[in-house]
């Protein structure tokens, strides 16, 4: 009876912070995207009126929101696959017996993982430029002509995912690498004996035996890329033609520069609905592989 | 067998290369930001562009901080971040032990809920969040930025799965001897855990330095902007001044990127744990 209390008392002043500052919020937004809050609301609440699904029809008649969707698939379905296969990559040479240094390099490549986003961001906006960049700079010694980076609709978008693939690889390097490190090395010993090469062990015991951890970094790659924000916030403020608009950044204009804050709620809940979706589908497909 | 050697010292140079290769590609705009920081103002946009400045200067530091204010901006970076990791370590501490070691009823539905909970995006909470903290005053203070962020699942998880290897035998032995539940938890509790403790204390410190829309929503004025949104900021309206923007740039990730170097084992450590079960 006493230790009940105790594990309360314990446990209190961070479930009232979670719930307070979490659990009502989550719950406000959801009541928030059936009203019209907006600038009269925030000036006198009287003014709040019930609206219904209106805030997600009408979403789905705002061209910018469709394009703004577009942008963050866009954004995942390229950044994903290609970020979780440069992790592996770095993962698999990191762990090969022939690697030196191995301390060395895994801090190196990790690196980009503990910066400021904004700040390597503000770093990559000046790498990119077109003339004076480095980007173009190293493209060139390899033939290639300039890339007008930001200035072209269909560069930018590209841009961004290069940078948040330098940025984010070395994290689930660190997951994969010890993903590797628990395979057990007999496996590949008897596939040597059997004559198998590099390719066929990496094809028939590496990924097998990686699929689940595939499954958690794919799970939280996929989450987090679909949280895209800050990046064209301080790269391209969503331009040329919007085309870095993504969902959040239009949430963040609806909400705190149109003040539309019952419609930006329902863009909030639009975009965790297709996160769980995403989510879910990698779920499924890994259970039907038998990857979980 | 000399071709099955040559083959495998092939087959070594080829590894070490390509880690060459991708660490310089890790680490080149970093160590550009650093040189084009002390390049002379325009000197970073000439062709070819320039890889080490010509003629150092701190030019570009002294400005930033003279007269762009950036020292006040860091200040402010540092009070959050700190704030933060202090009082959350323990909030978080306190709940993940009594959630491993202090049973309670509906413990484990309670946590359940909270583990679930960890598919909700912060961001969906920020639109009502922001009213909140406008009921409480909060809003352009430090205060509207620390307050949330004083629980966390992650932390509470993280803290309970390390608390679950403290004997109870321990805990009840310090019972019977009569110390209190606060003496017990400061005194044998705390000390017990301090590896996951340090793991917890560099990943919030970083999160809370690095963290940028929650800020950016929250300080509306630039007295409270805490570094990333000042640079933001800074970016939109110096677009021009290169060199200023990558001195910012340094004075911004250098704290978070010495405190790994220096912590390095426990922030990889906490990753780990972190994505066994999330």
């Amino acid at each position: 009876m006493k230790s009940t209390r105790i594990g309360w008392l314990f446990a209190s002043p961070a479930l009232i912070v979670l719930g307070l500052f979490f659990g009502v919020p989550v719950l406000a937004a959801f009541g928030l995207s059936f009203t019209d809050f907006d600038l009269y609301a925030l000036a006198d609440l009287r003014n709040l009126r019930f609206a219904g699904v209106n805030n997600y029809t009408d979403l789905l008649q705002t061209p910018l929101f469709w394009k703004s969707l577009a942008n963050t698939f866009y954004f995942v379905g390229v950044g994903v696959p290609l970020s979780i296969a440069v992790s592996l990559g770095a993962a698999l040479l990191l762990h090969a017996p022939a690697a030196r240094a191995k301390g060395l390099f895994r801090t190196a490549l990790f690196a980009p993982v503990v910066t400021t986003v904004v700040a390597v961001a503000v770093i990559w906006k000046y790498l990119f430029h077109t003339s004076y960049g480095l980007v173009n700079w190293a493209l060139a010694h390899l033939g290639v002509a300039p890339v007008d980076w930001f200035g072209d609709a269909h560069w930018a978008m590209p841009a961004i995912i290069l940078f948040a693939v330098w940025k984010n690889f070395g994290y689930n390097m660190v997951i994969l690498l010890a993903g590797l490190q628990g395979i057990p090395q007999d496996l590949y010993e008897a596939a040597r004996i059997d004559g198998a090469s590099r390719w066929r062990q990496f094809l028939h015991i590496t990924l097998p035996m990686l699929g689940p951890v595939l499954m958690v970094v794919g799970v939280i790659t996929i989450s987090g890329y679909f949280q895209l924000f800050a990046e064209p916030y301080v790269m391209t403020q969503g331009e040329p033609l919007q085309s870095t608009v993504s969902v959040l950044y239009f949430m963040f204009d609806e909400g705190f520069k149109w003040w539309n804050l019952g419609r930006a709620s329902a863009v909030a809940f639009l975009l965790f609905a297709i996160i769980l979706g995403a989510t879910a589908l990698l779920l499924r497909f890994g259970r039907k592989r038998d990857l979980l | 067998m000399t071709r099955a050697i040559g083959e495998s010292r092939m087959h070594a140079l080829i590894i070490n290369a390509a880690l060459v290769l991708l660490a310089l590609i890790a680490l080149a705009p970093l160590l550009w930001m650093l040189s084009a920081s002390f390049m002379p103002v325009g000197a970073a946009s000439h062709l070819p562009p320039p890889l080490l400045p010509a003629r150092a200067t701190l030019d570009n530091y002294r400005e930033l901080f003279a007269r762009i204010g950036i020292g006040h901006y860091f200040i402010n970076s540092l009070i959050v971040a700190c704030a933060i990791t202090m009082l959350s370590l323990l909030v978080n501490t306190m709940a993940g032990y009594a959630f491993a070691k202090l049973p309670f009823r509906g413990r484990e539905r309670i946590f359940a809920v909270l583990l679930a909970a960890l598919v909700i995006p912060a961001q969906v909470t920020m639109l009502p969040l922001f009213l909140i903290m406008k009921q409480l005053h909060l809003v352009n203070s430090y205060g509207g930025v620390v307050v949330p962020a004083l629980a966390t699942v992650f932390g509470i998880f993280l803290v309970r799965q390390y608390a679950r290897s403290i004997p109870d035998e321990l805990i009840e032995a310090a019972r019977i001897d009569g110390a209190g539940e606060l003496r017990i938890f400061f005194q044998i509790v705390m000390p017990m855990l301090k590896p996951v403790l340090v793991t917890l204390a560099i990943f919030t410190f970083l999160g809370a330095w690095n963290d940028f829309m929650w800020p950016l929503i929250v300080l509306t004025d630039t007295s409270h902007y805490t570094l990333p949104v000042a640079l933001a900021s800074l970016s939109r309206e110096h677009i021009q001044d290169v060199e200023m923007m990558m001195a910012g740039a340094v004075i911004t990730v250098l704290p978070v990127l010495t405190l790994f170097l220096v912590l390095q084992r426990y922030y990889i450590q906490g990753l780990l744990l972190g994505s066994v079960k999330t």
